[in-house]
């Protein structure tokens, strides 16, 4: 995190100013809109615990919806796809995308400013474009094969962890580029004056040093894929669901504690998600 | 892990491959390029050239698509008033949004900003938290908060008075847009914030300018970048979003997002070509608007 030294004038002016009304408002608006924040989340991890049966009033404590979620064979199963999808493209694309960084910031090459444009493009599109470009995509390519091959393929599990680790790349490639513009390049040089060969210094030397920012982008990536709703609902066919998509089935239907504290679940995991990026990105500093 | 004869083994031939690549620049970049490069443009490029070609074939019965040019689709958005209206009302609710983000956003970040570093941590924190919380499940707790049983209604009946029908409604839509997007304004605005050299505005006012001016003629323009960057940010997935307004707007007014849902997997029949015709004319706008608005926020300082 970057830290702004304060002239000490600066200081004694913000002090004098810190009861007047302008600030007083300040602080009431930063509270305010903290608090339009975190209701919600409070209110959904609130009502995970109420025995209320359509879950929107507190009736009193209970911990049966987490127990009931356990024999939810639908959910657990949306829950384990969701995992191995999101295991397999966050290990695939922070590969990819570490090779892809290391070439766009050690390499002067033609078409450099093309690819970075490529790269961009995947984090500014919008999702749903994204996502019915790639369900055409498949529905046109497994056309394709068929007719001309005989090749029968369908949506599943393949499409939906393709898909993830198409929109994941860019991310990490933009997380990982910014770690290694901070890098002292003569630390290579003298691992190789000192006989290191190329994959040593890869090795040895750089691969430790970029560390927290393959981490963080491994990390950034994890999450998004967890997280994906719109990309993982078009590209999954019928057959097999995630947990995303499950979830918004069954809130589409109604209302219930079951959802609360699946949703709750989410909730946590996303935020042990959190302190473990800023973790990464405290050792960095 | 190798054992150590492996090892021995294929060391010549690890020296032969090495001695190459450190030879060979080029090869180097290209191994090093091809798996992004292919991933991107089979998994993403392509697609998108394949979303132009299906928005000029022509859609037959029951969805089936045929491969007969037509500009058809294109006139179908400009002509039918379902389709003029559902952008119409996208983009509005895309700049409603932004706006509404900005004015909550921007102080803020100020706030935040001029905090001691221990309080500027945790503040910063619990903007993080949301941002990387599941947009779903966060959409979803404005339903138990709205719901007609939901805790406004109760506490409007414990007034005494009787309850609203606060959801679905256009209202809600908006309040869950503006809710899912503030963080991604926030952050980019304090990363402008961060890199503001505050003594400037003591340097203004030293030189006679209120705290208004000071604000509107030196801090506003420095932080233009974030403040462009986080509007682009809440602007581009407000305005194809389709979860909050089916969630919190109960399908009954569509918005872009929602016919495209429909046009590619719910309709019967779907009709793919439309759909893809919207999605470029939809890519077409935004770039458009885009541009726009950096020619706009960017010209005051020149």
């Amino acid at each position: 995190m970057v830290d702004i030294q304060l002239p000490q004038s600066v200081r004694v002016a913000g002090g004098e100013r810190r009861y007047s009304p302008g600030s007083l408002a300040l602080g009431a608006h930063a509270i305010l809109t903290l608090a339009f924040l975190y209701a919600p989340i409070v209110v959904l991890v609130l009502f995970s615990f109420t025995r209320d049966s359509f879950g929107v009033r507190w009736t009193g404590f209970t911990f049966d919806w987490y127990i009931r979620l356990l024999a939810d064979q639908r959910l657990l199963t949306a829950a384990m796809n969701t995992l191995i999808v999101a295991f397999v493209s966050t290990v695939v694309s922070t590969i990819i995308g570490t090779m892809t960084a290391l070439a766009m910031e050690r390499y002067r090459f033609r078409w450099r400013t093309g690819l970075d444009a490529l790269l961009y493009l995947p984090i500014v599109i919008p999702e749903i474009v994204m996502a019915l470009a790639l369900l055409a995509f498949f529905a046109f390519s497994f056309g394709l094969l068929e007719t001309l091959f005989g090749i029968r393929l369908q949506f599943g599990l393949a499409t939906v962890t393709i898909s993830h680790i198409a929109f994941t790349i860019s991310f990490v490639v933009v997380v990982v580029r910014a770690s290694l513009k901070g890098f002292d390049m003569r630390l290579e040089e003298a691992a190789q004056d000192l006989g290191a060969n190329e994959w040593q210094t890869f090795r040895y030397i750089t691969l430790p040093l970029i560390m927290p920012g393959v981490i963080g982008g491994a990390l950034l990536a994890f999450t998004l894929s967890l997280d994906d709703f719109v990309i993982t609902f078009f590209t999954t066919g019928s057959g097999v669901s995630l947990l995303p998509v499950e979830v918004y089935g069954q809130v589409k239907r109604a209302i219930t504690p079951k959802i609360n504290a699946i949703s709750t679940l989410m909730l946590l995991v996303s935020i042990t998600l959190v302190f473990l990026s800023q973790f990464v990105q405290r050792r960095e500093v | 892990m190798a054992t150590d004869t492996l090892a021995s083994d294929s060391q010549p031939r690890e020296g032969q491959i090495a001695a190459l690549l450190r030879r060979n620049e080029r090869l180097q970049l290209g191994l090093l390029l091809f798996p992004g490069l292919f991933w991107l443009v089979t998994f993403f490029a392509l697609p998108l050239v394949v979303v132009v070609l299906y928005s000029f074939a022509t859609n037959g019965p029951g969805g089936r698509i045929e491969w007969t040019f037509t500009l058809n689709n294109y006139r179908t958005l400009f002509t039918e008033s379902l389709y003029v209206n559902a952008y119409w009302r996208s983009i509005w609710a895309g700049v409603w949004t932004t706006l509404a983000c900005l004015i909550l956003g921007y102080p803020l970040a100020y706030y935040i900003i001029r905090r001691p570093p221990r309080w500027r941590t945790i503040l910063l924190f619990l903007i993080l938290i949301p941002f990387w919380t599941n947009f779903l499940v966060r959409t979803y707790a404005w339903m138990l908060i709205l719901s007609n049983n939901g805790i406004i209604n109760s506490a409007i009946q414990a007034l005494g008075l009787s309850r609203i029908a606060l959801y679905p409604s256009e209202g809600a839509v908006l309040v869950g847009l503006i809710y899912g997007s503030l963080p991604f304004m926030v952050l980019p605005i304090y990363a402008s914030l961060a890199r503001f050299d505050f003594t400037l505005m003591e340097a203004a006012a030293d030189l006679g300018a209120n705290q208004v001016q000071a604000f509107l003629r030196v801090m506003l323009p420095l932080t233009m970048p974030g403040v462009a960057a986080g509007s682009v940010l809440v602007f581009i997935p407000t305005v194809g979003q389709f979860v909050v307004s089916d969630l919190l707007g109960g399908a009954k007014v569509d918005y872009l997002g929602n016919l495209l849902q429909r046009l590619f997997t719910r309709s019967n029949p779907p009709n793919w070509p439309l759909g893809s015709a919207m999605a470029i004319v939809f890519m077409i706008v935004l770039t458009v608007a885009i541009i726009i608005y950096f020619r706009v926020t960017t010209e005051e300082d020149r």
